[in-house]
């Protein structure tokens, strides 16, 4: 087993990301003492802007990769997927946090963040959010907890995270599938001001949904991106395997988002010219049917490049789509005008790179990514049936 | 009683005391404005609870001025309530729609701003430049009102056209005008919209043209509350969650008979970053 000691290699590449989250730490600090509106360009017209629609919206429907492999490996036991379970979990896990420290940086009145828990506005969807976030949060740093007691010997508590495990792994899929269509309830409120073409009843389904459908292809991108970095064989037959689930799910997803569109009489909105009907034309064919296709065809499918392509296309896909909620489908409601300022840029950089290491660091210290066999020629076939 | 106040634009003249009686009451300083041809009060902010936006229209051949007031519409049901995560907001009995008042003052407040994203006439303002800031919107002057005072734009108001009473009877009233008087438009606008409000407004000109929020996205705005719509879709979270929990546990249950056991410790390693 590679050595008990800590590691952490330094690259040029390392440096300058903890140079970026030095600059993001020391703005986040300015904008605790002065203010939002010292650094940020929210103004009354656009109360939620970057922080709000990109690393929190966005942040946790990437780390959608955590609760459906969750459920497809543990709850399903398709022991198959058994190699990417951890290396999905890390990204979801780190993802919460990312989400929870942009939350904690938009929020004005930073120092009441804990109020919710004892002043229960329960009538708000944002109330459910941030009990299921702050919950599936600490759950998932228990599950990481039994991976970090493999490495730090503290039998004990590893022995009562066993016991506890199976609560907790059904507990983290019921609250990441309830908020992450929460998400999508937090839209509701804002009938008449989001475009029809986003705002249903519906849209909890849409965001639960979407959700659940990227995580197989968030965890091929950063499954590949990991094996390129280190030199590694990408899990292509996994990642191959996972396109049938995600292709079925787009489907289902399609088809709910035409017959809801009828159902409320909306459907001729997407082709009437305007800025959000372009827009929501690209995300349907760019977004969604071309990946679909991407993955029915053997040709594409079975290629490493192919499947890659495909699954980036559903991950910029459901960026784009929660952009679109956040920003395109209210602009014309709400007038003014909103373009994130370079702080609050440089914070949001700054917060993705201590990811990104924090990624690197547990990577390359805990045990998260299978063992890879030496003998790079010959893949040796574990009994689970996967390559390893 | 629910107080309200009945608007009527036609009675309108462009005076400005509210602003003026608004800023007086409430203690808010002035913020230095821009010139502008029409004299325009331009929009809400957190130092302005309430501002008189100018309209011009035409009827037939000649050119009319119509004066609106804006401010909170202190809905019946209000969405910023209902989005409050830690229930900061509230309707008060009297109509109201404010911060909770409380011993410790205001102090619940996340600062999350999703009123703001709520409210469906964008009427709460947020202190941006404040370190530690509040949502700033009309109080419908709750501590006047609850010694039977007159709100105090109500009350400085000189021609009448703001006038202050229960909502109900101010309704009837409403109506009684509209019906009197042929130049009314046959609508009274925060009757019915999000489930009613308690400010309403009547007025001689479409209120479309008033810059009302009357149609959105070529539909009539909607007359259910926010809260019921929001409401239909969160009363099903402990069912789903009792349900899919359900769920969930069977499944496990079920496929953990045939799965094999796996020794995790063996599977998984520590990456050897490469030179």
């Amino acid at each position: 087993m590679y050595g008990r000691n800590w590691s952490f290699r330094i690259t040029w590449f390392r440096i300058l990301m903890i140079i970026l989250v030095l600059v993001a730490v020391a703005a986040a600090l300015y904008r605790f003492i002065f203010g939002l509106g010292a650094i940020t360009n929210l103004n009354d017209q656009w109360p939620w802007g970057l922080w709000i629609g990109f690393d929190l919206l966005c942040g946790i429907a990437l780390a959608g990769g955590g609760f459906s492999t969750a459920l497809v490996v543990h709850i399903l036991h398709k022991d198959k997927y058994l190699p990417i379970a951890r290396a999905a979990l890390l990204t979801s896990l780190l993802g919460y946090i990312i989400s929870m420290v942009s939350l904690f940086l938009d929020i004005g009145r930073w120092f009441n963040f804990w109020r919710p828990f004892f002043y229960w506005g329960f009538h708000s969807v944002l109330f459910e959010v941030f009990w299921c976030i702050s919950l599936y949060t600490t759950i998932q740093v228990l599950e990481f907890g039994d991976i970090f007691f493999e490495k730090v010997k503290f039998p004990a508590l590893k022995k009562i995270l066993g016991y506890m495990m199976t609560p907790l792994l059904i507990l983290g899929i019921i609250l990441p599938s309830l908020h992450q269509s929460s998400l999508g309830s937090l839209y509701i409120v804002a009938i008449d001001k989001l475009y029809p073409l986003w705002w249903s009843m519906l849209i909890p389904f849409f965001f639960v949904w979407s959700a659940f459908f990227l995580g197989p292809a968030m965890v091929t991108v950063e499954g590949t991106l990991a094996a390129r970095a280190y030199g590694r064989d990408p899990e292509l037959p996994v990642f191959q395997s996972l396109t049938k689930l995600t292709m079925w799910m787009m489907i289902i997803y399609f088809i709910v988002k035409m017959i809801d569109l009828n159902y409320r009489g909306v459907f001729g909105m997407a082709f009437n010219g305007s800025y959000e009907s372009n827009m929501f034309l690209i995300e349907m064919i760019v977004f969604i049917l071309l990946p679909i296709f991407m993955y029915a065809i053997p040709s594409i499918r079975t290629k490493l490049w192919g499947v890659v392509t495909a699954s980036l296309l559903v991950v910029v896909g459901v960026v784009f789509n929660r952009m679109n909620v956040v920003f395109t489908g209210m602009a014309k409601s709400v007038g003014g005008s909103y373009f994130p300022s370079i702080w609050e840029f440089l914070i949001t950089i700054g917060m993705w790179s201590a990811l990104a290491l924090a990624y690197l660091f547990i990577v390359e210290n805990f045990s998260i990514l299978p063992k890879e066999e030496h003998t790079h020629s010959t893949h040796t076939n574990y009994g689970t049936g996967f390559n390893a | 009683m629910s107080k309200g106040v009945l608007v009527d634009v036609t009675r309108c003249i462009d005076c400005k005391s509210c602003m003026v009686a608004c800023k007086v009451w409430n203690d808010l300083p002035s913020r230095k404005t821009e010139f502008s041809n029409d004299l325009d009060a331009g929009q809400l902010n957190s130092d302005t609870y309430t501002v008189v936006n100018n309209c011009i229209s035409e009827k037939g051949d000649e050119v009319i001025w119509r004066f609106v007031k804006r401010q909170c519409m202190h809905c019946k049901e209000p969405a910023c309530e209902s989005a409050c995560f830690t229930h900061s907001f509230v309707k008060t009995k009297e109509g109201a729609v404010i911060y909770k008042p409380t011993v410790l003052d205001q102090d619940y407040c996340v600062g999350c701003r999703y009123c703001m994203i709520a409210c469906p006439f964008s009427v709460p303002t947020f202190q941006w430049e404040k370190a530690f800031p509040f949502v700033e919107k009309c109080t419908f002057c709750y501590e006047r009102t609850q010694q039977g005072l007159k709100t105090a734009c109500s009350q400085a108001c000189p021609t009448e056209t703001l006038k202050f009473g229960d909502r109900e009877e101010l309704l009837a009233e409403a109506w009684q005008r509209i019906n009197s008087n042929p130049k009314y438009i046959k609508h009274v606008y925060g009757e019915k919209e999000y489930g009613g409000t308690s400010w309403m407004y009547i007025s001689d000109v479409p209120f479309e043209q008033l810059g009302f929020k009357t149609n959105v996205f070529n539909r009539p705005v909607t007359e259910k509350s926010i809260p019921s719509l929001t409401w239909q879709v969160l009363k099903w979270t402990p069912y789903i969650f009792v349900g899919w929990g359900a769920l969930l546990t069977a499944m496990r249950a079920y496929t953990k008979r045939r799965a094999e056991v796996h020794n995790e410790e063996e599977m998984y390693g520590p990456v050897d970053p490469k030179e």
